[in-house]
């Protein structure tokens, strides 16, 4: 139908694409790539979600079966952009030095930065995580720092040349979605650099809700890969991230605690 | 050099102790970077390799690169992750 193809969101284009530190992505959702049954499944949800960035870890090898964990046997580094995390790190210099591990294989110089905190929240180190972000701004890395929703932090991390600040929706893992959406909101109007929201998202409208507030993007990994199904749920994570910026840059109707009635209230029959 | 050394073929059944990922293995002495790499059947490619806490960014010097007695070495990759 012409007038369906005509308004179709293909149509319409976001003002602002996607950029982080002068590169452009294709797509606001990036996803992680653990947790899942087998590395088919994982292809095909990342393939479902259209996410070109994609967060890997950087272990040992398990030197007495080597063959099943690397991840790059699987995943083409041509088609995605891999993004190293210092997850499981638990103070800025580990944290440090898994960067530099990840850095020196040659890919990027682009790290998720995580300085854990706590093992049982995996709530972030902040005091660590700034440490870590000045230290490898310093050497040249291109640093996305994972952070809690506070303000305050997200502002040093900018000031500490953070490429993008990327608060948590909850704690990782928990699905619980966005807990302090005010948070979120204050982080992205007061940044600017890129506010990725990263932890926390649940489940389609989790991640509707979140790209609502206004933000660049969100990374999620177990809200896809815990799914009974992570295919479908990675196709309807990428139409929430698509629908909750459409309805950002749309801008939403203020609410009203009365009715207001969508009919003409004129006309009515006489009686 | 003594006298036993140059009798002995030593370098045939020498061994050395080193720590690769936090075991200890034995190797030949002498033995390079990319000899212990071919003995674990690792590609030098799709690995990072730290040496007593220095990253090693040359991978053409590993062919040349003698491991010396209780070396610490670190061999990671990438492996899925959020």
């Amino acid at each position: 139908m012409a007038h369906a193809d005509l308004i179709s969101p293909a149509t319409l284009t976001d003002p602002q694409p996607f950029t982080i530190a002068g590169r452009e992505f294709r797509s606001r959702l990036m996803v992680g790539t653990g947790k899942y049954a087998s590395n088919s499944q994982m292809i095909e949800a990342i393939e479902a979600s259209g996410a070109e960035v994609v967060t890997v870890a950087v272990r040992r090898v398990d030197l007495d079966r080597s063959k099943d964990e690397a991840i790059l046997h699987h995943l083409d580094p041509d088609q995605y952009f891999l993004l190293a995390n210092t997850a499981g790190c638990f103070n800025a210099a580990d944290a440090i030095r898994y960067a530099r591990l990840a850095r020196a294989a040659g890919f990027n110089e682009w790290v998720k930065l995580e300085v854990i905190g706590d093992q049982q929240t995996l709530l972030p180190d902040t005091i660590g995580l700034l440490e870590a972000t000045k230290t490898l701004v310093g050497e040249g890395f291109k640093v996305l720092a994972y952070t809690n929703e506070d303000l305050i932090t997200a502002l040093r991390l900018e000031d500490a040349g953070a490429v993008a600040v990327m608060p948590l929706a909850s704690p990782i893992g928990s699905g619980l979605g966005m807990l302090n959406p005010y948070a979120i909101r204050t982080i992205k109007q007061r940044l600017s650099v890129p506010v990725i929201v990263d932890a926390g998202v649940g489940t389609a409208s989790d991640a509707c809700i979140v790209m609502e507030q206004g933000v660049d993007g969100i990374l999620m990994n177990t809200g896809i890969a815990a799914a009974q199904e992570p295919v479908r749920m990675a196709a309807a994570m990428k139409a929430a991230v698509e629908a909750g910026r459409n309805a950002y840059l749309a801008g939403r109707m203020p609410r009203r605690e009365v009715a207001v009635p969508s009919s003409p209230t004129t006309g009515m029959l006489g009686s | 050099m003594t006298l036993a050394s140059t009798l002995v073929p030593a370098a045939i059944s020498a061994e050395m102790a080193l720590t690769v990922n936090g075991a200890e293995r034995r190797i030949p002495a002498g033995w390079t970077l990319a000899d212990l790499l071919a003995s674990l059947e690792l590609d030098a490619r799709t690995v990072v390799i730290e040496r007593n806490g220095t990253i090693l960014r040359d991978r053409a010097s590993f062919a040349k690169l003698e491991l010396a007695a209780d070396d610490s070495l670190e061999i990671v990759h990438f492996v899925g992750g959020g």
